[in-house]
């Protein structure tokens, strides 16, 4: 059958192509192509040249009507910063990511609480237990809660911030509004997510005992805007180049993964001071990841203030120096890294309709 | 001049979209041996000038791909002209080509109150006028089941239904009701002769003839990405001058048979003025 369909479409089309009226035709069509297509645009509109009702103008004559305001480009005014002058959207945004996680799963919002718990029982089991970290580390279960939590958090920004545009492909294409939107949407909604587990981490701690100082709050806070402020900017910068490079939204889950062995949780920071004679350019990298310093400054809340409160302070329980100082740093870096992210995003987004 | 009552204004626009037809590296690397072009550029619009004051009701007509569509988005704000300048004053709403701009895996409602956000309603207002949104729409019990489970004329129904009632300054409407069915088309067509009434900016595109010649009081025509009548400024100019322009009305030399029936059609369709 399928052997012999090739053959005998040849001899129809052969069939038809030796019909004189049906050559007329194909010359005539090869002569006014474009004429043509015109002319069949024109039939098929005059086809249509009723198919809308006629309803007459309303009697009354015509109201004039005053709007106030410029003459302004129509395009929506963008930027994070406008974002959160006018938050009703963006809170509607956000409302719809977390009913999205609920709709169609029998445990809901639960597997954003139960996929970091499992991980949290593997590391503890793996590095805590087999690997026997926790001998060397004072209170090394709040040691990793602290690096699940905001890699976590990362790690929710980053896929979803890589995916949003694309994933919103059909808002983008016919409304105007400010595109930031669905990145930052993903941002909050990784709070959303953290603020129970944070919330876990702090009943933990004073269960276990636990004081503060000065330098612990600085550092919370510290640590929670460098994340902020860092998840912000990749999550807009690459959620205008997953529009473009579709690859992007496969290349996050590796990178959030490898991530987790990137950051002091599964292990003390004394491991990595210990390369600190041999290859302290190497150091000094691993260091400058924002992840990693959001963690530490996390960890100089709740760790130390549970290693504070047992009295053990040994040099296990230590951290980098100047983390307060190396902070800051950092949080300004981020900032002017968000300032630039949000160039290239104003940059990218003209595209984006055309592009998606 | 640019008056205070000015409501859009269209200076020296041009649109250039890039046709990408390589995307995988693969692809890229076989174009660049071949020598072939990695990218196409396509003119949309050229240099489109023109300006509508507050309360006009505009026309928009050309045959398929000439750029309405095109147009309507830059004044949308969703597109931004490559060159020249596109304003508006006051709030813009309306539906671009066919179907809404809605979230396929959210409800009618949640759609609804995005939408509505998105063209500047705030919360308090969606509320109020929620159910005049929805009984416009008549969409029945499907408000709470996603859109993707939607017939195509029942999400424009709920577009058009949102968009309309906006209380924009400016409405855009390019066929939108091309899927609706009969009795939805007329109440739409009432709606948006009550809103033309009160003062609102229409631009409308249709290739129903009759129907733009009822609607409008000025007629754009676009051909291949240039405008080419525009009633106001051409000598003489009426919508039935534009509509005459597209030569929707033109003999068909080489079909006889058909000819009678089409035009007749046509001719009633534009109505007995013409
Ligand atoms: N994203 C895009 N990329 C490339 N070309 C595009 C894009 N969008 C539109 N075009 C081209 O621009 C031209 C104008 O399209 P447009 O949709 O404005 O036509 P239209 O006048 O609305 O036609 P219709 O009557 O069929 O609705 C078309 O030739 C189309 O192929
Ligand atoms: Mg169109």
């Amino acid at each position: 059958m399928s052997g012999g369909a090739p053959t005998s479409r040849e001899e129809r089309r052969e069939a038809r192509a030796s019909h004189p009226m049906a050559k007329e035709t194909i010359e005539e069509s090869r002569d006014g192509r474009k004429r043509n297509a015109a002319k069949r645009a024109r039939k098929m509109a005059r086809k249509k040249a009723d198919s809308m009702p006629v309803v007459e103008a309303l009697e009354a004559p015509q109201q004039t009507r005053v709007v106030e305001g410029e003459l302004v480009t129509p395009a929506p005014a963008g930027g994070v910063v406008g974002l959160f002058k006018a938050p009703y959207l963006l809170r509607l945004l956000v409302r719809r990511e977390i009913a999205k996680m609920y709709s169609a799963s029998v445990l809901g919002l639960l597997w954003s609480y139960i996929q970091p718990g499992l991980r949290f029982g593997v590391y503890y089991l793996v590095f805590g237990v087999l690997l026997d970290v926790q001998r060397s580390l004072p209170n090394f279960a709040i040691h990793l809660f602290c690096g699940i939590v905001f890699t976590h958090f990362f790690s929710e920004v980053f896929n979803g911030g890589t995916r949003s545009i694309w994933e919103n492909r059909t808002l983008v294409k016919k409304m105007a509004m400010p595109r930031e939107t669905f990145p930052i949407a993903h941002v909050i909604v990784g709070y959303y997510h953290i603020f129970p587990q944070i919330l876990l981490l702090f009943i933990c701690c004073l269960l276990s005992g636990f004081r503060t100082d000065l330098t612990g709050v600085v550092a919370l806070f510290l640590g929670t805007a460098i994340i902020s402020v860092f998840g912000m900017a990749v999550a807009l910068l690459f959620s205008a180049v997953n529009v473009y490079y579709r690859d992007f939204q496969n290349v996050t889950g590796t990178i959030t993964q490898m991530l987790h062995f990137m950051v002091p949780m599964m292990y003390g920071w004394d491991r990595i001071a210990g390369f600190q004679p041999t290859h302290p350019v190497l150091v000094q990298l691993y260091l400058a990841n924002p992840v990693c310093d959001s963690v530490i400054l996390l960890q100089r809340f709740f760790w130390t203030g549970v290693n504070m409160a047992d009295g053990d302070l040994g040099h296990n329980a230590e951290l980098p120096p100047h983390m307060l100082e190396r902070g800051g740093i950092t949080l300004a870096c981020c900032l002017v890294f968000l300032v630039l992210c949000q160039w290239a995003f104003s940059r990218l987004e003209h595209k984006f309709p055309e592009r998606l | 001049m640019v008056s205070s009552n000015t409501s859009i204004v269209v200076d020296d626009v041009s649109k250039i979209f890039t046709m990408h037809y390589h995307r995988s590296l693969k692809q890229i690397m076989v174009a660049k041996v071949r020598g072939l072009p990695l990218s196409e550029t396509f003119q949309a619009l050229t240099d489109i000038n023109f300006e509508v004051e507050q309360g006009e009701s505009v026309g928009l007509m050309g045959l398929n791909g000439s750029g309405k569509s095109t147009l309507l988005t830059l004044i949308n704000g969703v597109l931004k002209p490559d060159s020249g300048t596109v304003k508006t004053r006051g709030r813009v709403a309306g539906l671009i080509a066919t179907g809404a701009g809605f979230h396929p895996q959210l409800s009618g409602r949640d759609n609804l109150f995005l939408n509505a956000a998105i063209l500047g309603m705030s919360e308090a207002e969606t509320h109020r006028k929620f159910d005049e949104i929805v009984d416009f729409a008549d969409i029945g019990r499907f408000l709470d089941t996603p859109v993707s489970h939607y017939s195509s004329g029942m999400s424009a129904r709920l577009g058009f239904s949102i968009a309309i009632h906006v209380d924009a300054d400016i409405f855009l409407a390019d066929e939108v009701l091309a899927v609706g069915d009969k009795p939805f088309k007329v109440k739409c067509m009432a709606k948006m002769q009550e809103i033309r009434q009160q003062g609102t900016t229409i631009f409308y595109v249709s290739h129903a003839a009759a129907s733009v010649q009822h609607m409008c009081d000025r007629i754009l025509v676009l051909e291949g990405g240039h405008l080419n009548y525009d009633s106001k400024l051409v000598d003489g100019g009426s919508v039935e001058g534009g509509i005459k322009f597209l030569h929707y009305d033109d003999e068909e030399p080489d079909a006889p048979g058909d000819k009678n029936g089409i035009s007749a059609l046509a001719d009633s369709a534009l109505g007995a003025e013409i």
